[in-house]
């Protein structure tokens, strides 16, 4: 059976995407850019047989995403930057906890209310793990609808792999931008396969799940535990690289930003300039070897980003043996457009 | 040989056998048992997950053998109903003191009770932040001294007490509400009964269900476990009055 062909926006297709991974609850506070992920699924996911709440806070959509992963279904939530501040505090007792969801930010202006556009803003909470403690979480930045929709079926996987929260790191544009996508067929998912989640101890020793470690050594074990879990997770970097080979200028952009970025390359490549670029899909981990390897063969690099100036610090920290990078930033507050990224990688050519 | 000891007193199989972390004449203990008893005659142990809070009663996974999850500070009610929402043949509810939930928790305790969650919650006011060191809190008694209010708690600079069990009864989707103590053997009958009904009320599916207990801190209170019991009977039940606010069980309207 060819794939069902759907058009839809970017946030309909991350919820599309839940759906048919086989998520069962969902808990979700109003905030603009995202509102039609809730919005879809209040009506789809109860048809679906399963459970949407709107809760009375991003605090409190946190914890009942928190309460909902530790019974072992699949759940998401999902907000915008100032909703995000908000749910950090249950994403790191979740990362201590580990726990498996997946959590939506469709990035927009900051800092505080800002406005309501595209941003990258909250890359360094996104990548840093955003609340308090040593973790992280699996960060996924889709550029394109389709990509977030099988991102988002991805992030499910992937959280129950590594038993951490996956974030899906979006933006305004992203959310609004309507492509056809492809769809997969629904996952049907067992959530006792796991062997640990919460549903009463019936024939089996009670389980128990928290983040509190008093014990002597405990805590350290457990962060040492968790280090070898991130370690582990290298192995899902991820990466586009759109004619980098014989590239003398790589630029380096996430997300929206990347996807605008390549139609310059794609330009200036039309007139014969030698320019690529790497597209961190993952951005946690982050793709430092391939990062390496082109900085190896002598190349520069030039970082864009919706934001003063984040994203560029791991570029650089990639590549520090070999080479720097420079960096370009639009504004928060200010739209990106295909023109505007032509001067400075032009500049950043010339060297 | 000895005659053979007569057995008086069985802790139910749910409740596990272990020193106490509490201190002397803390009444989370008692609370904790009751608590025990009722999932065991109803039978309801091996469906349970708890939700513990951060307290003193953080432990509680430690006395009860059940499923346990640990929410952040105030967020139980929160963690329940995402616990609830994805198990909804299950047992579940929490365990919070008067700083978890009437303080940094209000919110998600007056959404999950006005929503009408199928869940239990067992509050424990002992008027003030135990585990931290007996700070005030919104619980904390007109002239009560703590450590954040050493000359007293004040009414014109802090407020009156928060009287909880009412505010929850006030609240659409409650279906059982209660205050109780445990300060006399004909009140800890009473609370077992409160809370037996409270976790019947969920078993029916009817909605949602609270108990409040007034509960002694020798501790923070800085008097003999003796003093502190007679100060439930002397000092806070006076303002907060026991027995029953809510009650549709019967379907019918209040009480
Ligand atoms: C977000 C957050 N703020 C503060 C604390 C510190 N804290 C731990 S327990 C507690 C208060 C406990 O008081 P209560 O809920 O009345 O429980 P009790 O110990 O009296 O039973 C506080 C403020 C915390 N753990 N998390
Ligand atoms: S500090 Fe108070 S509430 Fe905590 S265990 Fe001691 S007596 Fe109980
Ligand atoms: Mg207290």
């Amino acid at each position: 059976m060819a794939p069902e062909r759907v058009f839809i926006k970017g946030n309909e297709a991350i919820a599309q995407g839940a759906l048919d991974a086989g998520c069962r609850c969902f808990f979700g506070y109003p905030i603009t850019p995202q509102n039609d992920i809730p919005e879809f699924l209040s009506k789809a996911l109860p048809e679906a047989g399963g459970e949407f709440v709107q809760a009375e806070s991003e605090v409190a959509a946190a914890n009942m995403l928190l309460g909902a992963a530790a019974t072992g279904v699949r759940c998401m939530t999902s907000s915008s930057s100032p909703g995000m501040s908000l749910k950090q505090e249950a994403i790191s007792y979740m990362a201590g906890s580990e726990l498996p969801a997946v959590v939506v930010n469709m990035n927009r202006g900051g800092p505080g209310l800002g406005d309501i556009g595209p941003a990258q803003g909250d890359y360094y909470q996104s990548t840093r793990g955003g609340g308090h403690g040593d973790y992280r979480l699996l960060v996924l930045a889709p550029a394109t609808c389709q990509e977030a929709y099988d991102l988002v079926i991805e992030a499910f996987a992937l959280a129950f792999r590594y038993r951490n929260p996956v974030l899906i790191l979006g933006d305004a544009i992203l959310g609004q931008m309507k492509e056809p996508i492809a769809r997969r067929e629904s996952v049907t998912y067992d959530d006792a396969s796991g062997g640990w989640h919460l549903d009463g101890n019936a024939g089996r020793d009670k389980r128990l799940i928290k983040s509190l470690f008093l014990d002597e050594g405990a805590l350290a074990g457990q962060n040492r535990h968790l280090m070898a879990k991130y370690a582990a997770m290298r192995a899902e970097t991820r990466w586009e690289a759109f004619q980098t080979e014989d590239a003398e200028l790589v630029v380096c952009a996430y997300g929206s930003i990347g996807r605008i970025a390549k139609s310059t390359v794609r330009k200036l490549r039309a007139r014969g300039l030698k320019v690529g670029l790497l597209r961190p899909i993952t951005l946690y981990p982050f793709p430092d070897a391939p990062l390496l390897a082109l900085a190896g063969q002598g190349k520069r690099f030039l970082t864009i980003e919706h934001n003063c100036g984040q994203m560029v610090d791991d570029v650089r920290l990639a590549i520090r043996t070999k080479a720097d990078s420079d960096f370009f930033g639009v504004m928060p507050g200010e739209l990106p457009n295909p023109d505007d990224l032509e001067g400075p990688i032009l500049k950043s050519l010339e060297g | 040989m000895q005659a053979a000891e007569k057995l008086v007193f069985k802790t139910p199989d749910v409740i596990i056998d272990r020193p106490t972390h509490y201190c002397p004449g803390c009444q989370h203990g008692t609370a904790h048992r009751i608590v025990g008893e009722v999932i065991d005659e109803l039978g309801l142990a091996d469906k349970t997950i708890a939700v513990a809070s951060i307290g003193c009663s953080v432990f509680l996974y430690n006395y009860l053998n059940v499923d346990a999850v640990e929410a952040p500070h105030g967020r139980a009610p929160a963690v329940a109903t995402g616990v609830k929402r994805a198990r909804p043949d299950r047992t579940v509810f929490t365990y919070q003191g008067d700083g978890d939930l009437a303080s940094i928790g209000m919110a998600e305790i007056m959404h999950a009770a006005n929503r009408g969650e199928r869940i239990t919650v067992i509050f424990v006011n002992n008027t003030v932040y135990g585990m931290t060191g007996g700070q005030m809190a919104p619980t904390t008694m007109i002239g009560q001294a703590t450590t954040t209010c050493p000359g007293g708690r004040c009414a014109e600079r802090e407020g009156l007490p928060i009287k909880m069990a009412e505010i929850i009864g006030m609240l659409g989707g409650v279906v059982f509400c209660e205050r109780v103590a445990v300060n006399s053997v004909k009140n800890i009958a009473r609370a077992k009964k409160a809370v037996r009904k409270a976790f019947e009320c969920q078993e029916q599916g009817l909605g949602f269900s609270f108990v409040e207990f007034l509960a002694t801190c020798p501790t923070n209170w800085k008097m003999s476990p003796v003093d502190a019991n007679k100060r439930i009977a002397d000092e806070l039940i006076p303002y907060f009055p026991l027995g029953t606010i809510v009650d549709r069980t019967g379907g019918g309207e209040d009480k």
